[in-house]
This record gives structure tokens, C-alpha cells and sequence, in this order.
């Protein structure tokens, strides 16, 4: 897979030319764009593309997808040169094509357009996404009241897929892959303004590399297929932090 | 070695997880998945989850309603657990920060649910699986002690003597090949919808923990039973929520006509009546399509015949507090807004009532072995699940099964037998000569594709003995024919193309249950109807069907008796 290569479909309906990265480790040095021609159907989203060439053109074609629907998160990739959610974009998008198909950006290729997510994964995992609490536990008879007001006031942030198309597309993450990054700061966000959490994960948020390392250029926010707002939640906790630098006791 | 492994990371697999990790630290738990947990197919359940909350719901209505909804195939001990249990396992999710809908006063929100006859579905907005799979998820990155092989793909149970002792897996990123000794296993795996071509399930949910047991002698159990839901949007399958229908949805045939009022489920009423019309059970309402269809009244699509479903009269500012997901699929996959058009809908394969033969604490016959969630038939769905039944039962049984795994575990100290060497250097060698592929022969997607067609064809929502019949030979033949498949990929490295190729025969193996299970129930119950048997049967099939491998590797069929405590068997009575 050293040259560009061309599979075509037998001639008929109309079709539309799909460039996609391909990268096999360990054979080749680096990767290479090959072309492959799928039918442009009215309602073909990407992925349908690429699982038709997956099923009838070239087997060994690798990429992740799960639900189809866009609540799965498994499907991002770059679609000329945007991050996007492959089963919510479509074919049709890109008229006459062609249409370019990369691993999503800012990520070590494994293999095609399979990506290695493990450091947003511990990025995840460092600002304690779970609700923490102090005291004394209500019994499992009863639940913690919140009203719809309570409610909104996080419900935006507990919308994040893990999709990290936001870290793809993060200027500050493309360069600094220590960025503690938007969806992790977004996810700590969605706990520290949830009126029953009584953490505020200011030791991990109040950092060069949290929440102060962002230039707030606002592209997580562009791309966000759930519409979270990530930069939001970065400066609204930039203000919190340095309330809480002022005034060490102030939670939020 | 690890006491508790779990495969499967969706919400029966975390649930377990967790309730290992509270019980006993030191107890070593793991979860392999063959994708991150939070991709599971939980995420994908919209419209709620059911549990006794309100003043003036008891539990005895939720079994009522559980036991009638099935056709009277529930293990009825198992829905009593169930339904007593259901309610602190969501006010749980609750301690833990789901995100649940609230009433003005903070109080949790139940809405409306199919076969139910009271408010007692919890809601997230329409988003339900996905905010329980993420709370769950998040909550076990608390316990650092849970191991997690993420995308590792568990290709054979080491079973010996009777007993497990572990698995084989695949990691999926570099290939490599391990035994993972355990000393019991909890299956979570989740359906097999995509033994069907139209269907709701997610890619993954091709039927791996049901296929896993069922090698290795466990039998599976009322496999014949596979609910159509009613409202799934052409040529994608996307499910549109039974919440929809729940918040004042009409269903209407081409001609705009609440067409259900003429299949026994009620008279129309402008807001929903419970147990009644569009609140009936899926069965049901996807067994009305087809009558609709024979009698030319659904409308011709690209895709398919469908009838509509008509949220317009709900205006948009309910379509968004209560219903957002849909407004959000219907804009991207069917480009349409249902707070001014029609949505086109059919019915599509979503969920298993049958699986892994368990009992009341998720035990299978192989000591040790566990199963949970829509892998297990416990059984509380019988003949045909209730919406909003599905995400309570993975915990509630989540948990159960853990309990009772970890308990195992701890009687059980002594090391592992020989042959998890043996078997696991036995399956290595397989699967490495499998990697080697061939060059010629068919390809993985079109035995897929012609094994789901014969599904669809055999094992629909209506059923005849001689297609049933034929679709037995045409199974085996591609089931041999899956033993020979051309291969593109033969590197090692997220080989998805093997990964594929397993889940195929995994599949055929559960389609071969599928049927046997359909020919051998002459009645018609719940999801199964056969136009050659069109009644119920009570003296000859009140029972349920255990299949289990014969050495030749066909399915054998049997029955066992159904659990009966409290409510004799009825007539299922919805809408009068």
C-alpha cells in the first residue's frame, strides 16, 4: 500500500470518490490515502460509505463504530479536515466529492482511522467524575431532591459523548498533549455545579495545564456534536478559581 | 487470579462491577469489553426506566402488569425480586448522580409506559440509557481497583469439569492473544439483535455472551422471543421512543386513522389512557402493522411500508422539555421535524426476551458461570418484554449475579486446573491460523446479509412452520459455509475484519436457537406468533423452551417448566 490505489465500483448509479487514510503498523512508514468509490445515495451518511467499502470492497479497512445514532461517541474521524461524528455527516454534504477521510487529529494512529484515546481516558478519570459527598448517606429509600433549575444548571455539561472531537480539534491539545482538555474540564464542570456533589476538583482544575492552559479559541464548542459547550465551562471555572484564590473558601 | 470477571462493559457489566468493588476490596473484579464501556449499547435506551415510586402504585401492579405484558412466560419469583428491588437500584443511580427528570419540587418524574398501568417509568429526559450508562461508568473510575481490558474481545469460555476457570480474549489493538484465568465469570454482552437486518441494536450487539455459554454446554432459553418495537424510523432502524407515545403520540395509518383502535387495544382518547391504544405492548402494536399493511392502509417508502407517528399536537416546547432526542434524530437521520410533520415508522428488532439460562441470581448451570442484563433469560420478560423493564433488570440482575459471583469466588480458593493451559494454547492456535486467512471464498458480509434476510423471512413477527423449516437448512449451510470465508486482513493489529468473522459465526450459532426455539412452539404467544398456530396453548406450551448444543453442534430443543406464584394464567386485557 506504498502508492495510491483505486477500487472502483462497477459502473451504473452515481458514485462518489472516498479518500481514506490507511496506516498499518509495523508495515508501513507512513500513511497513505487510498481511493474508493461508493454509491452517492440520498441517505448515506459517511459511515455508510466506509462500511460499504468495509463489506464489499476492501475487508481490511479498520475504523471503530457502534450505534449509528450519535449517542455512542465511537465514530469521530476527520472528515476534510473537520472532526466529525461519521454517521451524522452526510455523503450528500460533499456534492462531487471526492471526500477525505482521516483518523480524527491530535490522537496516535493504531491502525486506518482507529485512534488511541487512553490519555483522554486518564484525563477522565483524574478530575473524579463521580458525585462525591460528605457525611452522612440518605438510606436507598429515598432520593436527593433537585429541581428542574438545579437540574439545568449542569444537565448541558452531562450531555459529553467521550466522542473528543473537542481534543481534535483543540489548538492548545494539538501542542500540549499534557492540556488537561475540554471534555475533562467540561465533565468536572457537570459535577461541580450538580447541587447534590460537594467536591470542586480545584487541585486538578487549577492548573497551567487545566483550565489556565486554554486560550479560549472556542473550537471545542464549534464542534461539540452534543452542543456542551466546553469553553463555557473553562472560563465560567476560570472565574470560579480565582474567586477561590481570593476567597479559599468559596466552593463555586 | 481475578475472582469476578465480567465481560461486558454496558450496564449489567458495570453494575456488577460496582457492586464487587463496594462489597469487597479485596475481591479482584475485572470488566472486559470489546468496546469502552461508555460505547456500550445501554447508551442507546431512550425512554425510562421502571420502578415502584408514587403513592398509589404497589408492587404487585408492577408484577401484574410484568406477568400479563409477558403472556404469562415470566418466572414469576423472578419478577417479584425484580420488581422489589427495582426501586432502590434506581434511587442508587440517583445517590450516584444520574441526571433523572425531576418534578417542580425536586421529587424524581415517572412518566407513562407501555402495559404499564401506572406512572412509574424514571426518566432522563429521552437520553435514559445513555445518562445510566455514563453515571455508571463514571462511578466505577472511583474504584481503582477495578481492572478494565478495554476492547478486548472474548473469544471462548475455559470451562472444565463443569466449572469455569476463565476466558480467552483477543486485544483487539495489538492482537495479542491471553488466557485470563478467573474463577467465575459473569456474562453481560447484552442481545443479538443484528442477527436481523433491521434492526435497533448498535453494530456490537451481535450475541457473543449467549454464543460463549451455549458452546460450552449452558443451555439458552425462550430464544423464539424477539420484540419488534412498533417505532423505528425507515432504512436506519433508529428507535424512535416509546416516550414519545407516552407524552401523547398518535399512531396513524396513511390515511390518518388511530388504526388501533381496531385490534382490541381501547378506543382513541385525546391524551393517553394507560394500558390502552399507543400505551399497549410492543407485541401487539407491531403485530397491528402488519394487519395494517395486508389491508393497504400503511404508506410505500423506499424502505419499506410504514404508518406515521404523529407528534405535531404536542407542540414544540413539549417535544423539547420531554422528547429532545427525537426532535434531535428526526432533523439529522430523517430530515423532517416532527413538531410539524409526520414521522415514518415500521416496526424493528429490538430487544431478546430469551438468552442465557439463569436463575433467580443470574447462576447458570456451569459452576461458576454467571449471566446478566439482555444476555440472561432470568426469566422476568416471558413472552414479551414491557418498555422501560430493560435498564431496572440490568441492574437489579447486575447486581444479583455479582453478589452471588463473588460469593462463589470466596468458597472457592484453590488454583487453576491444567486446563486453562491446555484449552487457552488450543484456542491460540486457532485463532492464529484463522488470522492467516484465505484468499478466495465469500465474504464475511454476505454470508451476514443472507443469514439476516432468513431471519427476517423465518422469524419475523409472523412465523409458519415450513419457512421455519427451510431457514433450519439454510442456517446450516451457511454456518458451514462461515467455516471458509475470504479475508483481506491478515495483520494482527485491530484486525476488525477477524473480529467480524467471529461475531458471524456467533451469530449463526444464535440465529440456529432462534429458530429451532420458533418451530418447535406450536402456539402463539407474546412476540411469537405462527399463522399455523394461532392460539395460545396453555396445556401443551405454558413452558419454557431450553435449547441446548448437541455434539453435532444443532440446537436441540426442550421444555421447562414456568414458575408461577401468584397470578394464574389470564387473558391479556388492554385498552377495556
Amino acid at each position: 500500500m506504498n502508492a495510491e490505489t483505486d477500487t472502483t465500483e462497477e459502473a451504473g448509479a452515481r458514485t462518489i470518490r472516498m479518500e481514506v487514510m490507511r496506516f498499518r503498523p509495523g508495515e508501513d512508514t507512513e500513511p497513505v490515502f487510498q481511493g474508493y468509490d461508493v454509491p452517492l445515495m440520498a441517505d448515506w451518511a459517511v459511515l455508510d460509505g466506509l462500511n460499504h467499502i468495509k463489506d464489499q470492497l476492501d475487508g481490511s479497512l479498520s475504523y471503530r463504530w457502534s450505534c449509528r445514532m450519535g449517542v455512542c461517541g465511537s465514530c469521530g474521524m476527520t472528515v476534510n479536515g473537520e472532526p466529525r461524528l461519521t454517521c451524522g455527516t452526510f455523503l450528500t454534504e460533499y456534492g462531487q466529492g471526492p471526500v477525505r477521510i482521516e483518523p480524527l487529529k491530535g490522537f496516535p494512529v493504531i491502525k486506518d482511522l482507529v485512534v488511541d484515546i487512553d490519555d483522554f481516558l486518564a484525563k477522565l478519570s483524574s478530575v473524579r467524575p463521580w458525585l462525591i459527598r460528605e457525611g452522612e448517606e440518605l438510606p436507598l429509600t429515598t432520593e436527593y431532591a433537585q429541581t428542574p433549575a438545579q437540574l439545568e444548571a449542569y444537565k448541558q455539561y452531562s450531555m459529553c459523548i467521550n466522542c473528543t472531537l473537542c481534543y481534535s480539534a483543540c489548538p492548545v491539545y494539538v501542542l500540549d498533549p499534557d492540556f488537561l482538555g475540554p471534555a475533562a474540564i467540561a465533565l468536572a464542570q457537570r459535577y461541580n455545579l450538580d447541587s447534590r456533589d460537594m467536591g470542586d476538583r480545584f487541585d486538578v482544575l487549577n492548573l497551567d495545564d487545566a483550565v489556565w492552559g486554554c486560550t479560549f479559541v472556542g473550537e471545542c464548542t464549534r464542534v461539540c456534536p452534543k452542543h456542551v459547550d466546553p469553553a463555557e465551562a473553562i472560563q465560567r471555572y476560570k472565574l470560579t478559581a480565582a474567586l477561590r484564590s481570593v476567597l479559599p473558601w468559596s466552593r463555586r | 487470579m481475578i475472582d469476578v470477571l465480567i465481560v461486558g462493559g454496558g450496564g449489567a457489566g458495570l453494575r456488577a462491577a460496582i457492586a464487587v468493588a463496594e462489597q469487597d476490596p479485596a475481591c479482584k473484579v475485572a470488566v472486559v469489553s470489546k468496546v469502552y464501556p461508555m460505547r456500550s449499547h445501554t447508551v442507546s435506551a431512550e425512554g425510562g426506566a421502571a420502578a415502584v415510586i408514587d403513592i398509589g402504585d404497589t408492587l404487585d401492579e408492577h408484577c401484574y402488569d410484568t406477568i400479563s405484558g409477558g403472556d404469562w412466560l415470566c418466572d414469576q419469583d423472578a419478577v417479584e425480586a425484580f420488581v422489589a428491588e427495582a426501586p432502590r437500584e434506581l434511587i442508587q443511580l440517583e445517590h450516584w448522580g444520574c441526571p433523572w427528570s425531576r418534578e417542580g419540587d425536586g421529587r424524581v418524574a415517572v412518566r407513562p409506559f407501555g402495559g404499564m398501568k401506572r406512572e412509574r417509568t424514571w426518566y432522563a429526559a429521552d437520553k435514559t440509557g445513555f445518562h445510566l450508562l455514563h453515571t455508571l461508568f463514571q462511578t466505577t473510575l472511583k474504584y481503582q481497583d477495578i481492572i478494565r481490558y478495554d476492547e478486548w474481545y472474548v473469544t471462548k469460555l475455559v470451562v472444565d469439569d463443569g466449572r469455569v476457570h476463565g476466558v480467552v480474549a483477543v486485544e483487539i489493538r495489538t492482537g495479542r492473544i491471553e488466557t485470563i484465568p478467573a474463577r467465575t465469570v459473569i456474562l453481560a454482552t447484552g442481545g443479538c439483535g443484528r442477527v436481523f437486518p433491521f434492526t435497533t441494536n448498535a453494530a456490537i450487539k451481535t450475541g457473543d455472551g449467549m454464543a460463549l455459554a451455549y458452546r460450552e454446554g449452558a443451555p439458552l432459553k425462550d430464544m423464539e422471543f424477539v420484540q419488534y418495537h412498533p417505532t423505528g424510523l425507515p432504512f436506519t432502524g433508529i428507535l424512535i421512543t416509546e416516550a414519545a407515545r407516552a407524552e401523547g403520540g398518535w399512531l396513524i395509518n396513511k390515511d390518518g386513522y388511530r388504526y388501533l383502535q381496531d385490534y382490541d387495544l381501547g378506543t382513541p382518547t385525546p391524551t393517553p389512557k394507560l394500558r390502552s391504544m399507543e400505551l399497549g405492548p410492543r407485541d401487539r402494536l407491531s403485530q397491528a402493522f402488519v394487519h395494517e399493511q395486508h389491508k393497504g392502509r400503511t404508506a410505500d417508502t423506499p424502505y419499506g411500508p410504514v404508518v406515521y407517528l404523529d407528534l405535531r399536537h404536542l407542540g414544540e416546547s413539549k417535544i423539547d422539555s420531554r422528547i429532545p432526542f427525537v426532535r434531535e434524530l428526526c432533523r439529522s437521520y430523517q430530515n423532517l421535524d416532527p413538531a410539524t410533520d409526520l414521522i415514518p415508522v415500521r416496526p424493528v428488532v429490538h430487544y431478546m426476551m430469551g438468552g442465557v439460562h439463569t436463575d433467580i441470581d443470574g447462576a447458570t448451570p456451569i459452576a461458576g458461570l454467571y449471566a446478566a442484563g439482555e444476555t440472561a433469560c432470568v426469566s422476568i420478560n416471558g413472552a414479551n418484554r414491557l418498555g422501560s423493564n430493560s435498564l431496572p433488570e440490568i441492574l437489579v440482575f447486575g447486581r444479583r449475579a455479582a453478589l452471588a459471583a463473588a460469593e462463589f469466588a470466596r468458597a472457592h480458593r484453590d488454583g487453576e486446573p491444567r486446563a486453562v493451559r491446555t484449552q487457552g494454547e488450543d484456542e491460540r492456535r486457532l485463532l492464529e491460523r484463522e488470522r492467516e486467512g484465505r484468499r478466495t471464498g465469500e465474504r464475511v458480509a454476505d454470508l451476514r446479509e443472507r443469514m439476516q434476510h432468513t431471519l427476517e423471512g423465518a422469524a419475523g413477527i409472523y412465523r409458519t412452520g415450513d419457512v421455519l423449516a427451510k431457514a433450519v437448512d439454510t442456517l446450516a449451510d451457511l454456518r458451514a459455509r462461515a467455516e471458509e470465508v475470504r479475508f483481506d486482513d491478515t495483520g494482527v493489529a485491530f484486525n476488525t475484519e477477524l473480529l467480524n468473522l467471529l461475531e458471524l459465526r456467533t451469530m449463526l450459532e444464535v440465529a440456529q436457537t432462534i429458530v429451532a426455539c420458533a418451530l418447535n412452539r406450536q402456539e402463539s404467544r407474546g412476540a411469537h406468533q405462527r399463522t399455523d398456530f394461532t392460539a395460545r396453548d396453555d396445556d401443551s406450551f405454558l413452558a419454557h423452551s431450553l435449547v441446548h448444543r448437541a455434539p453435532d453442534g444443532t440446537p436441540s430443543v426442550g421444555l421447562l417448566p414456568v414458575t408461577i406464584t401468584r397470578w394464574p394464567p389470564g387473558e391479556r386485557v388492554y385498552g377495556r
